[in-house]
């Protein structure tokens, strides 16, 4: 189907002359692609390639007793056996090259597998069909265990622990609680003030992103003292430094090579094949292959993990959304990979494209013994959307609304306040909806027609930080010893209040860096904008609490009591005592920061 | 283990090779004669990257027993272009954009290639149906199936 | 373990080489997956280097030998009646492949062509000789001799109608396929014999439905007994495609739709 370009819509906010962009261009690597010469890494071939194959945990959840690889061992070209204390560095997290999360998985399973697959030992033998024969003459005695495969029943207090590194079965948030939390504004406000209340839940099964090319790579060693990686990796250097820190080398005697990728859709960024490899070539001194098979990358490659999402919505008769109310539940399965982050992500993109006044979420991270998860394209995103769509349509029918015309009357209209109080800019939903339904020669009224995410936006209460209610319901731990509800705020009365403020001006404020090398070097990156020379003390205009509140002329809709004065400084009640020490003690906080981190950053020993 | 010695030509030329009992002609191909066209995606036929033709027909490199090959006549991708020129499949493919990954576009260039050898102007549920053993996960079959009816017409055009 | 692959120069000395630990490898779509992934206990391979491929027309009946590709039914003039089922097999390589011999030991949910096999009262015939009901042999295959070929009654047109349940199009592995040879369909049929795939263990026959049909005219009325015990005798199982509960009740559904010949659904 051809491309459409729209080129009506937005005409001024755009250059249409560019020479590139907006053209149709032929793919620089195509005529690898369509001759077969593209260079994928399974293409690059080796004198004595050797072979490895993992022997992986038939259970959900069993401890290992005890291995016997006597067999294995002396079987025809078996070049060598792989255990986890083989690795130097036996642990790590994905996210610990930025420092968020603690070390939780490890490359080779030493004592508790926690899902189907989780391999515990490798075989390196001359032939894959060696290598296959020798994997499966291994013996292992499992101690079966409870396991636990759905999210809800992993947060009851008596729920197994999947992951020893977080025993609540949930990613620790902010070092606080046990979920991520969004608070803007009041939804059981909304909710008294809503003709209805519309409730929904939305589950989504994991899904694999099943590449053509399986996860692999082929790792041999170099001159110098280096080792070259020929990997099907979606990210070199994140690879790289993950091979660095569980291999305890520096990342300098890493050569990786990749790129050409026989798709990922993101699950290949976990970074597993190329430590092996690499472990390998380094334990043989000889070239190495580590790859999937087909039954590998679909039972343990990292899927889109499942998702459980519940909303509830307050509308008001005409249609507008006065309040929503989200609890989200994503299965990271049995480590964390990059699920943690995917709620973060997810959360920020709540309440999705709709301007609502009211909005409140708890969204979990849930550890239980499935396939750990990971990205997948629009990752953190696309569950909730599709669940918020299908949400929109539900409130369309309770509304007795049309559920294009319902979506453009609430949809972000540019300088609206979102829920993350950042204000929107750039909108398009609405001219994505008309072009829909003329598409679909669906009629909408003339106001829907005249709609424009260009006008009506950011005025009055569209623009406003409302007053916002916080709890601290969900400290970590807490829902182990006792069963806590998880929607937001049920089980506590509200503990807190955000005093109402404004949107400030249009300018961005600039940071200085925290530390002096952080500084960014013109020659070294290429920015060209000012540079700061650091300077410690921090600025007025970056305190964290919107200064004065803005008195705004009476907002139309909804009806709102005028905002109370702000709290002086000092008194403000929300913040729980850890916070707020971390916040004045920048020694306490850099503590606090340590403790989750990895000793290791970029595959190198942090620098004290 | 003994090797096996199997002899077939290889897009136009002669190749010689020993073969491990049990091998399949896709690692054959690969590892033994240096022919990365064919790609694996899942060793079971289920995927068609790695679809070539044997003896004018298509088959599946990964379920094809090597050795059984001996004195047939195998064509790959990799050896489609033959002169200047690319195959008009392959001019159908770029100018198309039906490829973005690529993975699968060798395995369904062979399959689009056993159509057109026998059909030259097919219909387009017969382009359909001639790549329905072929998995695509990034481009969408939509201009996969547009390029092949484009290569089909211009080859018909270069004939007549 | 090593693999060793022997050659035959026909089916009966093969067989005389055959012991537990080895297979028959025809079309190998199927045991050459099983090489791939080394599947414990498969040592010996053994193959015959140009096995017979030829469709007779006998009489009543059509013969096939084992080695005859699903390719090879499609283009076949005598075998037309069966075109539609075996171009519902695989994509095109694997139709070029996969021979009739291999779809009557293929396991759950393989054997499309197969269940219309035991529809058409087929009948095995071994390379000693010997032959057997289809639905005899399928009850105990696993211990077959080779198959040397197959024969199956031609039936007269509008007789036979075969449908293939499957979610991706067009080449999805089966949810169920339903084989049927309705003597005397559309008006009174007569012994009919209805067979599904995907159902159970093998293809099976669902013998009530057989039954009740007997002497039924093909209309809504005729046949709604039949579909009440459509799945009688049937023992679907879940896999990744479906499950048996689904399965169990849309068979019903499907039956209908092949007894009253309605439009597949596209
Ligand atoms: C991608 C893909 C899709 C498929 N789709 C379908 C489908 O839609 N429907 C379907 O029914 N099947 C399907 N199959 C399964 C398979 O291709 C067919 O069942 C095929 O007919 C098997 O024949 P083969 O010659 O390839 O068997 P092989 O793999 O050679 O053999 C299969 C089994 O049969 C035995 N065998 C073969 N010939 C004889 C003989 N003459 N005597 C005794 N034993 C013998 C072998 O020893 C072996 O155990 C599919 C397979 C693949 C890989
Ligand atoms: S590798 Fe042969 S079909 Fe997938
Ligand atoms: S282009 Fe990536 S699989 Fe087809």
């Amino acid at each position: 189907m051809p491309v459409e370009f729209r080129k009506d819509l937005f005409a001024n906010e755009r250059d249409d002359t560019l020479k590139e962009i907006g053209q149709p261009r032929i793919r620089q690597d195509i005529l690898g692609h369509v001759s077969g010469r593209s260079p994928y890494y399974d293409d690059h071939l080796f004198e004595g390639l050797l072979h490895m194959r993992c022997v992986r945990s038939p259970h959900h959840h069993a401890r290992i007793r005890h291995i016997d690889a006597g067999a294995a061992e002396r079987m025809p070209g078996v070049v060598r056996v792989v255990w986890p204390a083989d690795v130097p560095h036996n642990i790590n997290t994905l996210l610990s090259l930025i420092n968020f999360g603690r070390d939780d998985e490890a490359l080779l399973q030493p004592s508790r597998v926690t899902y189907i697959g989780e391999p515990v030992l490798a075989i390196i033998a001359k032939t894959e069909r060696e290598a296959r024969e020798a994997a499966a003459a291994v013996r292992v005695d499992w101690e079966p265990l409870p396991h636990v495969l759905d999210v809800e029943e992993a947060l009851k207090p008596d729920a197994p622990t999947v992951n020893g590194e977080y025993p609540n079965n949930t990613f620790d948030y902010h070092d606080l609680y046990d979920h991520q939390k969004l608070r803007f504004g009041d939804v059981e406000k909304g909710f008294r003030e809503a003709d209805h209340i519309v409730e929904g839940e939305y589950r989504m099964s994991p899904i694999e992103q099943a590449p053509i090319e399986t996860c692999g790579a082929i790792a041999a060693p170099e001159t110098n003292d280096r080792y070259v990686c020929h990997t099907a990796t979606q990210g070199l250097f994140f690879s790289l430094a993950v091979t660095a820190k569980l291999l305890d080398i520096a990342s300098s005697r890493l050569h990786f090579i990749g790129g050409t990728v026989g798709g990922g859709f993101g699950g290949k960024v976990d970074s597993i094949t190329e430590p092996m490899a690499v472990l390998g070539a380094r334990l043989t001194g000889q070239p190495v292959k580590f790859m999937w098979d087909r039954e590998e990358e679909m039972q343990v490659g990292a899927p889109r993990g499942a998702e459980l999402w519940r909303i509830k919505d307050g509308v008001a008769r005409d249609g507008r959304i006065l309040a929503r109310q989200f609890t989200g539940f994503f299965d990271s399965g049995a480590y964390t990979r990059l699920s943690s982050y995917a709620v973060v992500k997810g959360t920020g993109h709540l309440p999705g494209p709709y301007t609502i006044p009211n909005v409140a979420s708890n969204v979990y991270c849930v550890f239980t013994n499935r396939t750990p998860a990971t990205a997948m394209r629009g990752f953190g995103i696309t569950g909730v959307d599709f669940a918020i769509e299908c949400q929109m349509d539900k409130v369309a029918e309770a509304a007795g609304l049309d559920p294009i015309e319902l979506r453009i009357l609430n949809a972000y209209r540019d300088g609206d306040m979102k829920a993350h109080r950042r204000e929107a800019k750039n909108c398009a939903l609405i001219e994505c909806c008309q072009v829909a339904a003329d598409k679909a020669r669906w009629p909408l009224s003339p106001q829907s027609r005249a709609a424009s995410s260009m006008t009506e936006g950011g005025v009055g209460w569209r623009a406003e930080i409302p007053e916002t209610v916080t709890d601290q319901v969900g400290r970590i731990g807490e829902r182990r010893r006792q069963a806590l509800p998880s929607e937001p705020g049920a089980g506590a009365a509200a503990t807190g209040r955000v005093a109402a403020g404004m949107r400030r001006d249009d300018r961005s404020v600039e940071l200085p860096p925290q530390v002096a090398d952080m500084a960014k070097e013109q020659e070294r990156t290429g920015y060209s904008g000012k540079v700061d020379l650091p300077d410690h003390a921090a600025p007025a205009s970056v305190q964290p609490a919107p200064a004065t509140p803005v008195q705004r002329p009476a907002a139309p809709l909804p009806t709102q009591p005028p905002p109370p004065p702000p709290p002086p400084a000092g008194t403000a009640p929300s913040l729980p005592p850890a916070a707020q020490q971390r916040a004045d003690d920048p020694e306490a906080a850099e503590q606090a920061r340590r403790r989750a981190a990895s000793r290791f950053i970029s595959g190198t020993r942090r620098r004290r | 283990m003994s090797k096996i010695p199997v002899q077939f030509t290889l897009n136009g030329t002669e190749k010689a090779v020993f073969v491990d009992p049990g091998a399949n002609l896709l690692d054959v191909l690969r590892r033994g004669v240096g022919d990365l066209s064919p790609k694996y995606g899942c060793a079971q036929g289920t995927c068609g990257s790695c679809a070539m033709l044997i003896d004018g027909e298509l088959r599946l490199g990964c379920l094809t027993l090597a050795e059984a090959v001996s004195g047939a006549r195998i064509e790959t991708t990799g050896g489609l272009q033959t002169g200047e020129e690319p195959h008009p499949l392959q001019t159908a493919f770029m100018e198309g954009f039906a490829a973005q990954c690529g993975y699968c576009t060798p395995g369904m260039i062979m399959a689009a290639k056993a159509l057109l050898d026998r059909n030259p102007n097919p219909s387009r549920d017969d382009v359909i149906e001639a790549i329905s053993g072929n998995i695509c996960r990034c481009t969408g079959y939509q201009p996969i199936v547009d390029a092949i009816l484009t290569a089909a017409d211009r080859m018909r055009g270069r004939i007549a | 373990m090593t693999l060793t692959v022997e050659t035959y120069g026909t089916l009966a000395e093969a067989n005389a080489a055959r012991r537990g630990d080895s297979r028959y490898l025809a079309g190998g779509t199927l045991v050459m997956r099983d090489l791939n992934y080394a599947v414990p206990g498969l040592s010996r391979v053994l193959r015959v280097s140009n096995p017979p491929r030829a469709i007779r027309q006998q009489g009543e009946r059509l013969s096939m030998d084992a080695g005859v590709t699903m390719a090879d039914v499609i283009e076949s003039r005598e075998a037309a009646f069966l075109a539609p089922v075996a171009r519902s097999v695989g994509g095109p390589a694997v139709r070029n492949m996969a021979t009739v011999g291999g779809n009557l030991f293929a396991a759950h949910p393989y054997g499309d062509f197969t269940a219309a096999l035991l529809a058409l009262d087929g009948e095995v015939q071994f390379v000693d000789g010997r032959t057997q009901p289809m639905e005899a042999f399928l009850a105990e295959r696993d211990r077959a001799p080779l198959v040397a070929s197959i024969t199956m009654r031609m039936p007269r047109t509008g007789e036979f109608r075969f449908r293939k349940v499957a979610r991706v199009k067009p080449k999805g592995v089966s949810v169920m396929s339903i084989a049927a040879w309705l003597p005397g369909a559309p008006m009174r049929v007569s012994q009919v014999r209805i067979a599904f795939g995907a159902m159970g263990p093998t293809p099976l026959r669902a013998r009530a439905a057989e039954q009740v049909l007997e002497g039924k005219v093909l209309d809504a009325s005729g046949i709604e007994r039949a579909l009440s015990v459509a799945t009688q005798g049937l023992a679907p199982v879940d896999d990744a495609l479906a499950s048996a509960w689904y399965r169990n009740e849309v068979a019903p559904v499907h039956l209908r739709r092949l007894l009253l010949d309605e439009e597949p659904e596209p």
